[in-house]
């Protein structure tokens, strides 16, 4: 599996290191984002943002100075948003408002699910356990959005061109690497 | 219950999941939902809902409880951040309590006033998640048998003082290091002298980490404090009496916030950690009557 393939993965904040065995078992080399020079550089052939807090990773995608980079990488490069990542990458989001970066054609709505207690793991997309942690819920996709997974009948995994999002977190499934590592793999 | 240490057949642990979310953040302590709107705005990963911080509880005296459920609600209300409620050392009671709130995690904390003086809780009966204090490896490892899905250092809480928790983070690292270097026919009389149940011993000594992520809490009152402690290998900090009982809490907030997440990076902690304004005022942790330590509480 030589490819040389790199993966950053956005550590502001969140579950970052969880990325790591995925994208080892696929050849992949871990590029740690944590300044816009590094996200400036784009010396990674695509980009991961982590599932956290989505309102915290936003506050430091502003004082890091940040946003423009994100941007500009977004514009020629494959992103991949898992939950709080997801949310930043959707057009809009509601439960409440808050600034996005319009990604993919998709309306987001915070902890749809409800508080932790609500949190569940299902099998889904070839794996297990897909784990749904206080998990947002896509509202609404676009008709360029192609969904790759649903759970209940809802969206929770959808792609559209460069760019995925999932609601769930395949970087804590036992499969490794996880069927969502390797399809993000290959859009690189 | 959930509980994938020692099964055969592990299931995914949501609760551990939870708090892997949490890693690279503050989490503060809150006592109204106007220091909640704050705390979420300036970048907490979560709050602490409780009725005084630890400095007050320290300076009031009397016996520290559970909060009332209406301000932990009222909290729950207005932020969209996990909140986080404590409950009494082995009072099952109150933390049944909080878990019929619906909070996202407790903490069975040294904070207030222990209600049991032999047994803390069995976290495994509950849905909720726990977050539990450590001195060391032993009662890390203690808690987690318990099913604490998520460990802190204890450090001394209320004092703005590092010390203790530098001396708690340290000694969990070095007794973790020490475990990977062993052979194997050491570890059972390690588990002996540790306190500790030898399957998580085995564990921590083929992984050379904790099962679950490790943060840190107690005496952190400044960016420069957050940073420390992340460099000497805490995953998330907890502030406690530290921002709101600084000159500028907003500030304070934000500014370890900042230094959290750039915690390598001496650039980043400069520009957090100028003008400022005062620090929480603080207690030399030296100075404290033994009787009045809350670090000693649990076992």
């Amino acid at each position: 599996m030589k490819h040389g393939l790199r993966v950053g993965v956005l550590a502001l904040q969140g579950a970052v290191d969880p990325h790591k065995a995925h994208l080892e078992a696929l050849g992949c080399e871990f590029v740690d984002v944590r300044t816009r020079a590094v996200l400036e550089k784009a010396d990674f052939h695509g980009l991961i943002l982590p599932g956290g807090e989505s309102s915290t990773m936003l506050r430091l995608l502003n004082v890091f100075e940040m946003k423009q980079a994100l941007v500009d990488y977004a514009n020629s490069h494959p992103v991949w948003g898992i939950c709080a990542g997801s949310i930043l990458m959707a057009k809009h989001v509601e439960n409440p408002e808050q600034e996005s970066f319009g990604f993919i054609d998709l309306d987001v709505r915070r902890n749809a699910y409800g508080r932790q207690l609500d949190s569940f793991t299902c099998e889904l997309a070839g794996m297990r356990e897909a784990a749904f942690i206080r998990a947002p819920q896509f509202t609404r996709v676009g008709p360029g959005v192609k969904v790759l997974a649903e759970h209940g009948g809802e969206p929770v995994w959808v792609e559209e061109g460069r760019h995925m999002a999932t609601s769930f977190h395949p970087e804590l499934a036992w499969e490794r690497p996880s069927p969502v590592h390797q399809a993000f793999l290959n859009k690189l | 219950m959930t509980n994938n240490l020692n099964s055969s057949a592990p299931t995914l642990n949501l609760k551990v999941g939870l708090a892997e979310m949490l890693k690279g953040g503050v989490i503060m302590d809150v006592v109204n939902a106007d220091q909640a709107r704050i705390a979420e705005d300036s970048g907490a990963v979560a709050v602490m809902a409780l009725e005084r911080v630890p400095s007050d509880i320290r300076k009031e005296g009397g016996v520290a409880r559970m909060s009332d459920p209406r301000l932990v609600e009222d909290i729950m209300a207005v932020v969209d951040i996990p909140v986080m409620a404590k409950c009494r050392i082995g009072h099952f009671a109150e933390a049944q309590i909080l878990q019929a709130i619906g909070v996202d995690y407790i903490d069975e904390s040294e904070v207030l006033t222990p209600a049991d003086d032999r047994y803390h809780i069995n976290k495994h009966n509950f849905q909720v998640p726990f977050v539990c204090g450590a001195t060391n490896l032993g009662e890390a490892l203690r808690r987690i048998g318990e099913g604490a899905a998520l460990l802190r250092t204890k450090g001394e809480p209320g004092t703005g003082d590092i010390v203790e928790g530098v001396k708690h983070m340290r000694t969990i690292i070095n007794e973790i290091r020490r475990l990977t270097i062993l052979s194997e026919e050491q570890l059972m009389t390690e588990a002996k002298e540790l306190g500790a149940p030898y399957e998580l011993v085995l564990r921590v000594a083929r992984e050379g980490k904790l099962p679950v992520p490790n943060f840190a809490a107690g005496g952190i009152a400044t960016p420069a404090d957050a940073a420390l402690m992340m460099q000497l290998g805490a995953e998330t900090v907890f502030v406690g009496s530290g921002i709101f009982k600084s000159e500028n809490p907003a500030q304070f907030a934000k500014a370890i916030v900042k230094a959290t997440a750039q915690f390598r990076d001496p650039q980043a902690l400069l520009d957090a950690s100028r003008g400022l304004g005062s620090a929480m005022r603080g207690l030399s942790a030296r100075n404290i009557d033994a009787s009045d330590l809350m670090a000693p509480r649990g076992w």
